[in-house]
């Protein structure tokens, strides 16, 4: 027990710094400024309904992944040296990653939650969208965590940083965009409804996917929901829906944290 | 204080370390010497247990390592490059370190004065020029009154006066007791730091003893001539 208070304190010591070195980067004041002119350009425009929570969302869905996945492989690589002077410390493996990884995700979770509620809180909108912004916070603040998660896996793999950075790319590519391309066009080949279950099956495979379902059951306008949301709203109404997601997302955040902390173990500095 | 037997570590196709056996005295400065790529900092992070050895056996003050973290409380480690998170300012880095030592009550900061560190300390670490960074790797190094020192190049970027500050902090502490292992392309300075020598080439230890010795055997008169006589491979150890 008291080993466990332990490593939690001196993980904490080790995030606590680096957090403070992202905080302080230009580039997450960037981010943290992105999402609130985004959010407040579609505010002013076109008020809180659901066609512009739904345009915010695609943005979400499209920047977080990919801005994570950039920053937080390239935090690893920046790291390295530091990495190594703190495990010449007396301090265990377990203790520096967990440091290093809530290091990151705390700030950037941070900057997207401020940077997106901020104008709902301004407008005085956040009592009519409530359930669909908790739902964008915390699908954006799952996305981080996965994707740092990824980024950490990534950055850990591959000893050369330009490797490392498009390896990224490609997982973002891959994820973000060439999956909807390969469902559209599978659909289009096989309109079988024997193809759904399968097809509900692969959307629990890609997170951006899944938080995109989330909100669109949020949002209540099936006709945009795209073909694996409205599979899905057939097989999983309201809270079931919710809850496999909730489910699905935990487990995409468990998996890439489980595989770093695996390779981060094992590997020579 | 350090104890070494038949230590393997391959990288992919290369084995960097084949088979070293070395002992590392207590109360000396050992110098570790080598050509480029002989397997110097591979050795050097096997001790630190950054990098993980393939095979073999490592004792650090009669501590066996083998993943467990607490023998390195009595290790101070001074890397080759010196690169800390560069948004934070230097005393705010020794503070990390120091909020990471708690075992530690009152850090060594004499290193801060002698250095003339003062008013950089203050500044963001992105900065500072290598060589004050390399002034607050050694503060850090020396912060904890470890009584085993690993410094890797420790005196690379120093200015003559900071070397020198440095060379005196390293020889003071060598006469308190304290065991150092340096590694360093700069025989002269070996020359007047070190005791003990270790020539590593192409994974293997070829020479283990003292400077005396080590000229003795290529009947060479300074250090620079006689590691380079090792090296030209024309005794064998």
């Amino acid at each position: 027990m008291s080993t466990t208070v332990s490593i939690r304190t001196s993980a904490w010591k080790v995030a606590r710094p680096q957090a403070r070195n992202v905080v302080r980067s230009r580039w997450l004041l960037s981010y943290a400024a992105f999402f609130l002119a985004a959010t407040e350009g579609l505010l002013r425009f076109s008020g809180g309904d659901a066609k512009t929570l739904l345009s915010l969302a695609n943005v979400v869905l499209f920047v977080v992944p990919l801005a994570t996945l950039v920053y937080g492989t390239i935090y690893l690589y920046n790291s390295r040296e530091f990495i190594e002077l703190l495990l010449a410390q007396p301090l265990k493996r377990r203790t520096v990653f967990a440091g290093l990884y809530t290091g990151l995700a705390l700030p950037l979770v941070s900057a997207f939650v401020a940077g997106v509620s901020l104008p709902f809180i301004l407008h005085g909108l956040v009592a009519d969208a409530q359930r669909s912004l908790m739902t964008m916070l915390i699908g954006g603040g799952a996305l981080t965590l996965i994707f740092t998660g990824i980024a950490f896996c990534i950055a850990l793999r591959f000893e050369d940083r330009l490797t490392g950075l498009g390896v990224a790319m490609a997982v973002w590519l891959l994820l973000a965009i060439v999956y909807d391309g390969v469902i559209l066009l599978v659909v289009a080949l096989y309109p079988d409804r024997l193809m759904e279950k399968s097809l509900l099956a692969v959307s629990l495979m890609n997170p951006v996917d899944l938080v995109r379902i989330a909100l669109l059951l949020q949002f209540d306008i099936s006709a945009l929901m795209g073909y694996t949301g409205a599979v899905f709203n057939r097989f999983f109404s309201g809270v079931t829906g919710l809850a496999v997601i909730a489910a699905a997302l935990t487990t995409w955040i468990s998996a890439p944290l489980l595989l770093g902390h695996y390779t981060f173990k094992r590997k020579d500095f | 204080m350090i104890r070494i037997r038949k230590l393997r570590k391959r990288f992919g196709s290369l084995e960097v370390l084949q088979g070293i056996d070395a002992d590392i005295a207590t109360g000396k400065v050992t110098g570790i010497v080598g050509p480029n790529a002989a397997g110097k900092t591979t050795l050097i992070k096997s001790i630190l247990g950054l990098t993980r050895p393939d095979s073999g056996t490592m004792e650090v003050g009669g501590v066996k390592v083998n993943g467990d973290e607490t023998y390195r409380s009595r290790i101070g480690y001074m890397p080759q490059i010196a690169k800390f998170p560069s948004n934070l300012t230097g005393a705010e880095l020794l503070a990390v370190l120091r909020e990471l030592r708690p075992d530690v009550n009152e850090p060594d900061l004499d290193l801060i004065r002698s250095l003339g560190l003062g008013l950089e300390l203050s500044k963001k670490l992105n900065e500072l020029s290598g060589g004050t960074k390399q002034k607050i790797n050694a503060v850090a190094a020396f912060m904890f009154n470890p009584t085993l020192m690993i410094l890797d190049e420790p005196t690379a970027g120093l200015d003559p006066r900071s070397s020198s500050v440095l060379k005196d902090r390293i020889l003071a502490e060598r006469r308190a007791g304290k065991t150092f292992v340096i590694t360093s392309h700069v025989m002269t300075e070996l020359e007047e730091l070190a005791d003990e020598v270790i020539f590593i080439s192409e994974g293997k230890v070829r020479f283990n003893g003292s400077v005396r010795q080590i000229k003795d055997l290529t009947r060479q008169a300074n250090l620079e001539r006689a590691v380079a006589e090792l090296m030209e491979g024309g005794v064998a150890a």
